[in-house]
């Protein structure tokens, strides 16, 4: 999902400069949102207990975000300063109602599965902080690969603690079309006279914390870039 | 830029302009959906119906299927006293039909029980009487609701399924699973309360109870309380009911 994105974009937009292109790797690692700028920290701990919800978040903030920069980049110019955290807002709040109602008519089963979600994009930190820092700056091209450059990092951390809490929590994934998919063989499990237990905490939200800090830990340990000075 | 963006002026003006036009554009698109959206409602709440009873449905296809097996729609007052039975197709636009009554805004007003009508669904499938019981609670986030049918003997679970709105992923969420749900088959609603309970996971179970999960404690004994509040209500239209139906 995300490299078909990606290089679809950087195809269609080959006359981008790299600084451009930039935009769209920067926050996979360098100014990651979540471990580097501890943005979205909020739904990260909330829905990454199952990958398949992981998934639905991240296309959702995926699409909100793209809608916010753009529309907010478009109206840069217009925009009085001393309101401008609520413009942007009612921009997303906006965005985020039209999706909810259009589904809800047109595609019912898929707004029950985002229902809890639509709150969560409205609160999404990640997005009001590249419409207040990107997107009220530049122009609409590089605003639109700004927010898939963010929704992207945002995306593959999500995922990652997803899948660690799930396998851990449930010691199973499950994924629509797929069914359940296992890793250990049920004899292992205490219940069927084995030695293994699901680890209940992973389902809880520190762990969640946990799981980032975990993350943010090995991405430094790599990139000594990152570690500040003092 | 000819004008100054930032005087108070253009500030409160650009705030009017956004305000009006995002409501409009709003109001508008929640109006043309609305019908849609009722639609969509109707259904769900038919498949859920269908699913209490054990009877598959898609999306599409409910509507017929939903008037081979749902015989009579009745709607009941607090004392248990039949109100209305209506059979036949729904009628969507009618306030009158059992079916349209909306259990989850009727929990919502908090309104004394003694002013409501409760809804009941008699079923006939495969020869055998079921009543279909609307339930509506609090989850820990949000509102639980669903649907528990009773055998012909107004007593024994055929089935139930339950959903939510915002309860948590992996804990409370799994009532709409079918590892909670189907535990409920067999267990029975007891003639003095408390009719039923949800029991904290792992706890021992008895004929009026079944387990609860483990981590959504809060959801769980939401479940329990919505059934047996609900029963409460409903037994007294069954003790009362003809047997003859027995």
């Amino acid at each position: 999902m995300s490299t078909e994105t990606t290089t679809a974009v950087e195809k269609k937009e080959s006359l981008f400069s790299k600084k451009n292109r930039k935009l769209l790797t920067d926050p996979l690692d360098d100014s990651n949102p979540i471990t580097v700028q501890v943005l979205g920290i909020c739904s990260a701990l909330a829905i990454t207990v199952q990958v398949q919800q992981a998934v639905i978040m991240s296309l959702a903030v995926l699409f909100v975000m793209i809608g916010g920069n753009v529309i907010v980049s478009l109206m840069r110019n217009i925009i009085p300063d001393r309101i401008r955290i609520i413009v942007q807002l009612v921009v997303i709040a906006s965005l985020v109602i039209i999706v909810d109602e259009v589904l809800k008519a047109y595609s019912p089963d898929i707004s029950e599965k985002l229902s809890v979600f639509v709150g969560l994009i409205i609160t999404n930190c990640i997005i009001m902080g590249r419409l207040e820092a990107f997107a009220l700056g530049n122009k609409p091209g590089p605003a639109m690969l700004d927010a898939v450059g963010n929704a992207m990092g945002y995306a593959w951390i999500l995922l990652a603690v997803a899948l660690v809490r799930e396998v851990f929590g449930s010691g199973a994934i499950s994924f629509p079309g797929m069914g359940q998919v296992k890793f250990l063989p049920d004899s292992w499990f205490y219940a069927n006279g084995g030695f293994y237990e699901n680890n209940n905490l992973m389902i809880l939200p520190p762990m969640a914390l946990v799981t980032v800090g975990v993350i943010i830990w090995i991405q430094r340990a790599r990139n000594r870039s990152l570690i500040e000075e003092n | 830029m000819a004008f100054n963006k930032n005087s108070n002026g253009y500030t409160f003006l650009f705030a009017i302009v956004m305000v009006v036009l995002v409501g409009a554009i709003l109001a508008s698109l929640s109006l043309s959906l609305k019908p849609l959206q009722k639609a969509n409602e109707a259904e769900k709440k038919m498949m859920n119906i269908l699913g209490a009873i054990g009877v598959p449905s898609e999306r599409g296809a409910v509507e017929s299927v939903f008037a081979e097996y749902v015989t009579e729609r009745i709607s009941i007052d607090s004392e248990g006293r039949q109100v209305n039975t209506m059979s036949g197709e729904v009628d969507p636009t009618n306030a009158g039909d059992p079916f349209n009554i909306d259990v989850q805004k009727d929990f919502r007003s908090k309104a004394p029980a003694s002013e409501l009508d409760f809804p009941l669904f008699a079923c006939r499938k495969d020869g055998q009487d079921l009543y279909v019981v609307p339930v509506v609670g609090k989850g820990l986030w949000g509102p639980i609701w669903g649907y528990v049918a009773l055998e012909s003997d107004m007593e024994t679970i055929h089935g139930a399924v339950f959903d939510h709105k915002t309860e948590t992923p992996g804990l409370g969420a799994e009532i709409k699973e079918g590892f909670f749900q189907t535990p409920f088959k067999g267990k029975k609603i007891s003639k003095v309360a408390p009719h039923f309970a949800v029991v904290k996971g792992g706890a021992p179970t008895t004929e009026y109870s079944v387990d609860g999960i483990t981590g959504g404690t809060i959801t769980s004994k939401g479940v329990g309380e919505m059934v047996d509040r609900t029963m409460g209500i409903y037994l007294k239209f069954f003790q009362s009911a003809p047997k003859a139906q027995k």
